[in-house]
C-alpha cells in the first residue's frame, strides 16, 4: 500500500484528504465521526468574530442539479459561517486536536477588514493548537454583502492585506482561500503570495442559481417566495476548479506556490487529478455531504492502488501534469486521430451518429441494419460521439501515425509543429 | 368455504375469500413516480429508436419516455395515444419482449431493456387520470360511418373518425363494448376493470355511438349498413372457434377457453366461478396460457397446458409461458389430443405423441380448448383460411384480428384500425390515396 502521508505546508496528515470548511466540519460531533471513518483533517467550519452569533436562513440553504437516476451533480448553498458561539467552536477545536493529533486541523476565518478583528481571532486560534489558519476569502453569499468573504476575494490588495496582518499576528501556516467569482484566478493568487501566504486553496463556491421554482416564480432554494444566488460546488464545478488549480500551478508568478485543490472530489481518480495538477493537499465536501464519510474508504484505498500500480509515491503523483498543461497555441498541430467505433461493444443507439449528422461533420455513416461507421475522409476527430457514447471505450481516438495520409485534409501526417508557425498565422515566426 | 384445490369435480370457492382479489389484482402493479424516474432516466433517446420501428403502432417511445424525465408523464401519454389511442391496454397486453423491449439497446447492452410496457402505463394512467379528454373533434364533415365490432380495431377506428369530425356508429354484437379487452384477455393484466373505464375515456371525445346487441348477420347486415353510412368498417374480430373433432368432445366438462374466460372476465365474484381440480387445456397461444393460469389462480390442483408441437412453435411469448410455469401449470408439448373419455363428464383425456402411435392419458374433470379462434363468416365476403379473403366492396374497409397480418396481436388491431380511419377519411373527403 503506497504512502498517503502528507505534510502540507508543515501540517502533517495521514492522507491528503481534508474536509472542507462547510457543515461536516461546523461541530466535534461530525468531525470526530469524520476522523473515525478514516478522513486525513479537517478545515472547521469558517469562525467569524466575536460578538452575536450568524444568524442562517430558516427555510431550505441547498439547491441541487441532477444527473440522471438523481444523481446529485450540483449543489449550492446559503449557508453562512458557522452559526455557533465562537467560545464554544475553539473549545470543540482544542479538544479535537488534542485527541486526534494526528489528524490535519485547520481553522477556517472570516472577520472583518480591519487589523485588529484579525488579529483578536488570531490569538484565541492560536490557543486551540491548530495546525494552521485558512482565510475565507471566497463565500459568495451573504457575508460578502458586509464587506467579507468573496467581498474581500476579489480584491488582490485587499487579499494582499489581510494575508499580511495574519502573517504578522501568527506563526500559524496560512492558507488564503480563493474565489472563482473573478476573471483571472492568477491575480488574487498572486496577491496572496505577496502577502506571505504558505499556500492558497481552491475553489471556492460559484455564483449560482440551480433552478426556478416555475409554480411561483423564485430561485431555488425559495426562502418564502424569494431566492437569493447561492454557492455552487459538487463534482459539476470540477472542471472549472481543476483548470484555475493549474492556472496557478503553472504561473511563474505563482508556480511552486502550495496549493490545497477544492472543488467535486469525488473519488479517488478526482483527487489523483487534482494532485497531479499540482494541488498538496485536496478538500472535500459535497461528496461527503451526499454519501457521508464512508466515502473515506474508497478514496485512500483507491489512490494507494493507483500509486502502486503505476509504480509512483505521492510526491511523484503531485504536479506531475502540470508541464503538460499548455496553451492552444503550442498544441500540435500534426496529430491527427479518427475514431473508431468498436462493432462488438456498439449496442446500435445511434446517438454518435445523431450527434454527428446534426450537430458536427456528418461523418458516422448508419447502414439500414443499424450499423454505425466512421467516414475518415470527414472525420475531424472532434471527440463528440466519444462523449455521447453511453459504453465506455466503445468508440475511441485513433492516431494516425507519421506518414499515414489524412483522408479527409489529403495531407501526410508530420513531426509536430503548432500555430505559431503555421502559415496561416499572420503572426508567425519564421522558420529557423 | 369447504372446498379446496383438492375437492373433486368442478367446484365454486377452492381458495379463501381474500385470496381471490390477490391472485387477479395486477400483474404488474404500477409504477409509482420515483420509480418511472428510475427506469425513464435508462433510456438513451436512440437515434432513428429501434423501439419505434418494433411497435405495430410506431409510438415515440424515446419521445415519451423523455417526457415522463422532464416531469410530464400526461404529456408522455399523449405522445402515446397520437399514435394508439389504446395505449393503456397495449401498456398492459403487449408482448413487450418481443416487440419495443425485445429490440431495446439496452437489451443487447445489459440483458434489461428499459421496460416501455409499465413506462407506457405509467404515462397513458397519467393522462386518463385527467378530467379532460386530450383529443377534440374537427368540424363536422356531414359523413357517417359505420363501424361493425367495438374492440380494439373498431373503436381505434371510430375514435380517429371522430376526431376528423365525422359521425361513427359501433355495432356491437356483445351487451358491452370492448372486444378482447372486455372478454378475452386475463383478468389479472387488466385489473380494476380497465378495459371500460378505457372504453368510457376513449367515447369522451363524443360523435361516437355504440349501439350493443347488434350482431352483423343477425341484427344488421352489411347491405343496410353501406345503404344507411357513408363508409363500412368491419371489426369483428374472430367469433368462433376451432373445434377438437375427437371422441368425447361433447362430454360435460369440455369448453371454450374462450368463454371460460370471457365469463370469468364477467363474473363479479370470482369465489362463485366452479373450476376443476384436474384441467386440461389445449392448445400454445395466449388464449391457451390465459385459461391455463387463471384455472390455477382460480384453486385448481392441477392444471396441464397441452399443445401439439414444440415449444418454439408455441404462438404464446416466451414471457407468457414463463408465467404460466411459474404459477405451477405444467407444459406438455408434442402430444395431440386423440379422445375425451368419460361417462357423461370428461374424466381423461388421451394424447397421442405427435407423430408417433404411442399415447396416454391425464387425468382431467375440466377441459378448456384453445386451439384458435376463427372469423364468423358474412355474406357477400369471401373467407381465407380463418380470415377475410379481402375486402373488395366499395365503401367498405375492414381491419383487426378478422382480417390478414398481423399475430392477433391488439397493438396491430389498433394499428389497422387507426390506418382505416385515415384511409376512410381520406375517401369521404375526396383526399383519395
Amino acid at each position: 500500500m503506497a504512502d498517503l502521508s502528507t505534510n502540507f505546508v508543515g501540517i502533517k496528515s495521514p492522507n491528503p484528504y481534508w474536509l472542507a470548511s462547510a457543515p461536516p466540519t461546523d461541530k466535534e460531533y461530525n468531525v470526530v465521526r469524520a476522523f473515525k471513518a478514516g478522513w486525513g483533517g479537517v478545515v472547521w467550519k469558517t469562525l467569524g468574530a466575536e460578538g452575536p452569533p450568524i444568524v442562517n436562513v430558516n427555510g431550505p440553504r441547498y439547491g441541487a442539479v441532477w444527473g440522471a437516476d438523481r444523481r446529485l451533480l450540483g449543489l449550492n448553498n446559503i449557508e453562512l459561517i458557522t452559526d455557533r458561539p465562537l467560545e464554544v467552536n475553539l473549545r470543540e477545536i482544542k479538544q479535537v486536536k488534542r485527541d486526534w493529533p494526528d489528524r490535519a486541523m485547520v481553522v477556517s476565518l472570516m472577520v472583518p477588514c480591519d487589523e485588529e478583528s484579525w488579529k483578536a481571532i488570531l490569538a484565541r486560534v492560536e490557543e486551540t493548537e491548530a495546525d494552521g489558519v485558512e482565510l475565507n476569502f471566497g463565500c459568495p453569499h451573504g457575508m460578502s454583502e458586509r464587506g467579507m468573504g468573496s467581498a474581500v476575494g476579489q480584491v488582490p490588495d485587499y487579499i494582499e492585506m489581510v494575508t499580511r496582518w495574519v502573517k504578522k499576528h501568527s506563526r500559524m501556516p496560512c492558507i488564503v482561500k480563493l474565489t472563482p467569482n473573478i476573471a483571472d484566478i492568477r491575480k488574487p493568487a498572486e496577491a496572496a503570495k505577496r502577502g506571505g501566504a504558505d499556500a492558497v486553496s481552491l475553489i471556492n463556491t460559484i455564483n449560482s442559481i440551480t433552478s426556478v421554482n416555475l409554480d411561483d416564480f423564485s430561485p431555488e432554494p425559495m426562502i418564502d417566495g424569494k431566492g437569493a444566488h447561492g454557492g455552487y460546488c459538487g463534482p459539476a464545478v470540477k472542471p472549472i476548479a481543476l483548470n484555475m488549480v493549474a492556472e496557478i500551478a503553472r504561473d511563474p508568478a505563482t508556480a511552486g506556490l502550495p496549493i490545497s485543490g477544492i472543488g467535486g472530489v469525488s473519488t479517488w481518480r478526482d483527487a489523483a487529478e487534482f494532485l497531479a495538477l499540482g494541488a498538496g493537499s485536496v478538500q472535500v465536501c459535497t461528496a461527503a455531504m451526499t454519501y457521508g464519510f464512508g466515502i473515506i474508504k474508497e478514496l485512500n484505498a483507491g489512490l494507494s492502488q493507483y500509486l502502486d500500480d503505476k509504480g509512483m509515491t505521492l510526491d511523484q503523483l503531485q504536479g506531475r501534469a502540470v508541464p503538460n498543461v499548455t496553451d492552444w497555441q503550442y498544441l500540435n498541430l500534426n496529430y491527427v486521430t479518427k475514431a473508431r467505433i468498436d462493432q462488438d461493444l456498439c449496442i446500435q443507439c445511434g446517438r454518435c451518429f445523431a450527434a454527428c449528422e446534426d450537430t458536427s461533420h456528418q461523418a458516422i455513416s448508419m447502414s439500414p441494419d443499424r450499423k454505425f461507421e466512421v467516414i475518415d475522409s470527414e472525420c475531424v476527430a472532434c471527440n463528440l460521439c466519444v462523449n455521447v457514447c453511453p459504453v465506455q471505450d466503445c468508440i475511441t481516438m485513433e492516431e494516425l501515425p507519421l506518414g499515414a495520409v489524412d483522408e479527409r485534409t489529403g495531407e501526410t501526417v508530420r513531426e509536430y509543429a503548432n500555430w505559431t508557425s503555421h502559415p496561416n498565422n499572420p503572426m508567425a515566426r519564421a522558420a529557423e | 368455504m369447504s372446498n379446496s384445490p383438492t375437492t373433486p369435480g368442478i367446484q365454486p370457492g377452492r381458495l379463501s375469500p381474500d385470496a381471490y382479489g390477490a391472485h387477479f389484482d395486477d400483474l404488474y402493479p404500477a409504477y409509482d413516480p420515483h420509480e418511472a424516474m428510475v427506469a425513464a432516466d435508462r433510456c438513451y433517446f436512440c437515434h432513428d429508436a429501434p423501439c419505434i420501428t418494433a411497435c405495430p403502432t410506431e409510438i415515440d417511445i424515446p419521445l415519451f419516455i423523455r417526457q415522463i424525465q422532464a416531469g410530464q408523464p400526461d404529456a408522455a401519454g399523449k405522445t402515446i395515444m397520437d399514435q394508439n389511442i389504446f395505449g393503456g391496454t397495449c401498456a398492459r397486453v403487449c408482448p413487450t419482449e418481443t416487440l419495443c423491449e425485445g429490440a431495446c439497446v439496452r437489451e443487447m447492452a445489459e440483458g434489461k431493456p428499459v421496460e416501455i410496457g409499465r413506462l407506457q402505463r405509467y404515462a397513458t394512467d397519467s393522462l386518463m387520470e385527467r378530467p379532460d379528454h386530450p383529443y377534440t373533434r374537427a368540424a363536422s364533415t356531414g359523413k357517417h360511418v359505420a363501424i361493425v365490432g367495438a374492440g380494439p380495431a373498431g373503436l381505434s377506428c371510430a375514435h380517429r373518425l371522430a376526431m376528423h369530425g365525422h359521425d361513427v356508429t359501433v355495432y356491437e354484437a356483445q351487451d358491452k363494448p370492448g372486444g378482447l379487452n372486455e372478454f378475452g384477455i386475463a383478468a389479472y393484466k387488466m385489473a380494476g376493470d380497465f378495459a371500460a373505464r378505457e372504453v368510457e375515456w376513449l367515447l369522451g371525445i363524443g360523435g361516437i355511438t355504440i349501439r350493443t346487441g347488434q350482431a352483423l348477420g343477425r341484427d344488421v347486415s352489411l347491405d343496410a349498413l353501406r345503404a344507411e353510412h357513408d363508409a363500412v368498417f368491419l371489426g369483428t374480430g374472430l367469433g368462433d372457434v376451432n373445434q377438437l373433432g375427437i371422441p368425447g368432445e361433447d362430454l360435460d366438462g369440455v369448453r371454450d377457453a374462450v368463454d371460460f374466460i370471457a365469463e370469468l372476465r364477467q363474473t363479479d365474484d370470482l369465489s362463485r366461478l366452479a373450476i376443476g381440480r384436474d384441467v386440461v387445456v389445449i392448445g400454445g397461444g395466449m388464449t391457451a396460457v390465459d385459461a391455463a393460469v387463471q384455472s390455477k389462480l382460480l384453486g385448481a390442483e392441477r392444471v396441464s397446458m397441452v399443445y401439439r408441437r414444440d415449444r418454439a412453435a408455441m404462438s404464446a411469448s416466451d414471457h407468457e409461458i414463463d408465467h404460466a410455469a411459474t404459477e405451477g401449470v405444467t407444459i406438455l408439448t408434442g402430444a395431440t389430443p386423440v379422445a375425451i373419455h368419460g361417462q357423461g363428464a370428461v374424466a381423461e383425456v388421451e394424447f397421442a405423441y405427435t407423430g408417433g402411435d404411442e399415447t396416454f392419458r391425464l387425468k382431467a374433470d375440466q377441459v378448456f380448448k384453445a386451439i384458435g379462434q376463427k372469423l364468423v363468416p358474412v355474406d357477400g365476403l369471401a373467407t381465407e383460411g380463418r380470415k377475410f379473403a379481402g375486402v373488395p366492396l366499395a365503401g367498405v374497409w375492414a381491419g383487426g384480428d378478422c382480417t390478414g397480418g398481423g399475430e392477433d396481436l391488439t397493438v396491430t388491431a389498433v394499428a389497422q384500425g387507426r390506418d382505416a380511419a385515415e384511409a376512410i377519411h381520406a375517401d369521404l373527403t375526396g383526399n383519395g390515396i
